[in-house]
């Protein structure tokens, strides 16, 4: 369950304050489906960059299942990130020197799992996700698609409650980001809480609940 | 995170560069092989040196006249001046101790040699037959001269390898008479070529009974003596009594001075071995230039992987182990480039030993440990900063570049 309370965030654009988040309250239900939506500069990749603890709040407060997170060390927040989210992002930011086994292995291996366990369970996510002919190819030789499955594979291989997407299709031809949205519903059904940021109207509606940012605020928060 | 994982996740971007790993790590490689080699030159030439004094038998003192020292101001008084010789009778009184196995006494001249038409000017030493023993010379045919009572001026004479060429020819010298200044010696051997004594090529000298040289000299005095101790162990009681010997001969004064064949080598052995720490030192220069370009590369590999170090401190890396992660490349690197290094090293003194067998150039163990110390320490050193700005990077910033 994650709490946003009073969430400030302000950049420093030169000699200018630049308010990318202004007193944000929100309330995420585990298993929730939601998308997140605005023009660009409204504020909602910088929301999500909170949510995954890559950025700090200004000010307020963000509990993660009950514990306020901010306040946590740098060792205690990748802890965080590493066990309770996985992230997923427009341009997959796979290692280009490690075939699609090692990246998807990449958060056991700073966890510190033994390397069978890490082998197994990458494999096993890997041909769950149809890729288990592909698991020694590197990006490069990987299609898009297989490359944000494979992406997948590595933002859900530590189990988390928590999956962040980005624009996760906004890389992607229709089909392959089909199959992807797919994946990521079906990860959904199993009871993953979902968050996605999207410019794409039609994936924004497919989430059971649809928040609309407009200049650092929430200004629409429909649900279905 | 596990050490292992750290050491193959960083040897994999190693390998993700090769190109970047390469250079680097042949300039690791010559700044160790560097080290190795001239550290090796160094003590090459100071075994070479050592061997050469050692060879002349380490249990040796020489004695000479005259002391170095300071006299007073007082009127009427001889400043630092020897007034007594070394005579040959001190050389004799010396024999008789029971410290001492062999003095040889020697003096030496320049002299006209000549047999038949031709002639040539060559160094004449006088000594005795211990002299052979004493300095470790080899005889090529005949014999060294005679045992026997020094004072007798017998007239034969030893001769050098160049000087047989070129006085005899192709003719058998032994048995010749030749004549040394205005006197006729009979030859009754010839020296081994090939040494180098007391810095004289004894292939170019002439050898006569001391008592022959002082007369065809017409002198008393001796240049040196050489006294070969029993033991190596009994070098400084013979150096006492060498001294006290020559006090009492010579009316309680000491105006002789007595040096060690160890003091002189243990002089060269440290002005040589401080030569090989200065080159080594020198060398080592080059490492930390070889750690300022690991820096250099380990900066640019910070921003060229900006992504992948966003993308790791996304899926949990902490700050630590990013920091880990890039000095255990800089580690690895160093290892690789310090062991071909070595390689290197050895490779380039064992050529040196192939060229020059008398040099025995072989790294000491001090400089191939400092050496590998030294260039690990520099990279490790040197990537710090660049490891601690991968690890302060913002994950959003450098995950929003492509």
């Amino acid at each position: 369950m994650i709490r946003l309370e009073q969430l400030d965030r302000i950049f420093q654009v030169g000699d200018q304050q630049v308010h990318a988040l202004r007193d944000v309250n929100l309330r995420i239900d585990k298993g929730e489906y939601l998308s997140l939506m605005g023009p660009s500069g409204s504020g909602k990749s910088t929301l999500l960059n909170i949510i995954g603890l890559l950025d700090r709040p200004s000010s307020g407060r963000y509990l993660l299942d009950g514990r306020d997170v901010t306040a946590l060390s740098d060792e205690q927040q990748a802890q965080v990130r590493r066990e309770k989210i996985g992230f997923v992002f427009q341009f997959f930011h796979l290692i280009a020197r490690l075939s699609a086994q090692q990246n998807v292995e990449v958060p056991m291996v700073l966890g510190g799992l033994p390397p069978a366990e890490r082998a197994r369970r990458a494999r096993e996510l890997l041909e769950r996700y149809g890729l288990g002919n592909r698991a020694h190819h590197r990006p490069e030789q990987l299609s898009g698609g297989q490359r944000q499955r494979v992406a997948i594979a590595r933002a859900t291989v530590m189990q988390p409650g928590v999956l962040l997407a980005d624009e996760p299709t906004g890389n992607l031809d229709r089909a392959s980001g089909q199959e992807v949205i797919g994946l990521l519903e079906a990860l959904h059904e199993q009871g993953t809480t979902l968050i996605v940021v999207t410019h794409d109207p039609a994936l924004g509606q497919r989430a059971h609940r649809r928040l609309r940012l407009v200049d650092g605020s929430i200004d629409q928060d429909v649900r279905t | 995170m596990r050490a292992l994982d750290v050491v193959g996740f960083a040897w994999g971007s190693l390998r993700g560069y090769p190109g970047r790993t390469v250079l680097i790590g042949i300039a690791m490689a010559i700044g160790v092989g560097a080290v190795v080699v001239l550290t090796a030159l160094g003590e090459g030439a100071r075994g070479y040196v050592v061997n050469q004094f050692a060879s002349l038998g380490t249990n040796l003192l020489i004695v000479f006249p005259g002391r170095t020292e300071t006299g007073g101001a007082a009127p009427g008084m001889f400043v630092g001046q020897t007034p007594r010789d070394l005579t040959l009778e001190d050389a004799l009184a010396l024999a008789r101790s029971p410290l001492i196995t062999r003095v040889a006494p020697l003096t030496v001249g320049s002299a006209l040699v000549s047999y038949g038409g031709r002639s040539r000017e060559a160094p004449v030493l006088g000594t005795t037959a211990e002299w052979l023993a004493i300095r470790h010379m080899e005889m090529a045919t005949g014999h060294f001269l005679p045992a026997g009572d020094p004072r007798a001026a017998a007239s034969v004479c030893v001769i050098g390898a160049k000087v047989r060429d070129e006085l005899f020819g192709a003719e058998n010298a032994v048995g010749k008479w030749v004549r040394i200044g205005d006197r006729r010696y009979r030859v009754i051997g010839v020296i081994a070529s090939g040494g180098v004594n007391l810095g004289f090529n004894t292939d170019e000298l002439v050898m006569v009974p001391v008592a022959s040289a002082q007369a065809l000299f017409n002198i008393q005095s001796l240049l040196r003596v050489l006294v070969e101790a029993r033991t190596r162990d009994e070098i400084e009681a013979a150096k006492r009594h060498t001294e006290d010997v020559l006090r009492t001969r010579h009316e309680g004064e000491l105006d002789v001075t007595v040096v060690t064949q160890d003091a002189v080598l243990a002089t060269f052995d440290r002005i040589l071995r401080a030569l090989t720490l200065a080159v080594g030192g020198i060398a080592g220069i080059s490492l930390a230039v070889a750690g300022i370009l690991i820096m250099n590369v380990m900066l640019i590999a910070v921003s060229q992987r900006r992504q992948e170090i966003g993308l790791l401190k996304a899926v949990g890396a902490t700050r630590r182990q990013i920091r880990a992660v890039f000095l255990a490349e800089a580690m690895v690197l160093a290892v690789l480039g310090a062991l071909a290094g070595l390689v290197l090293g050895y490779a380039g003194s064992f050529l040196i030993r192939q060229l020059y067998p008398m040099l025995p150039a072989l790294a000491p163990a001090w400089a191939v440990a400092a050496a590998l110390l030294t260039a690990l320490s520099t990279s490790v050193v040197f990537t710090l900063l660049p490891a601690r700005r991968a690890a302060r990077l913002d994950p959003v910033l450098a995950l929003s570049r492509r």
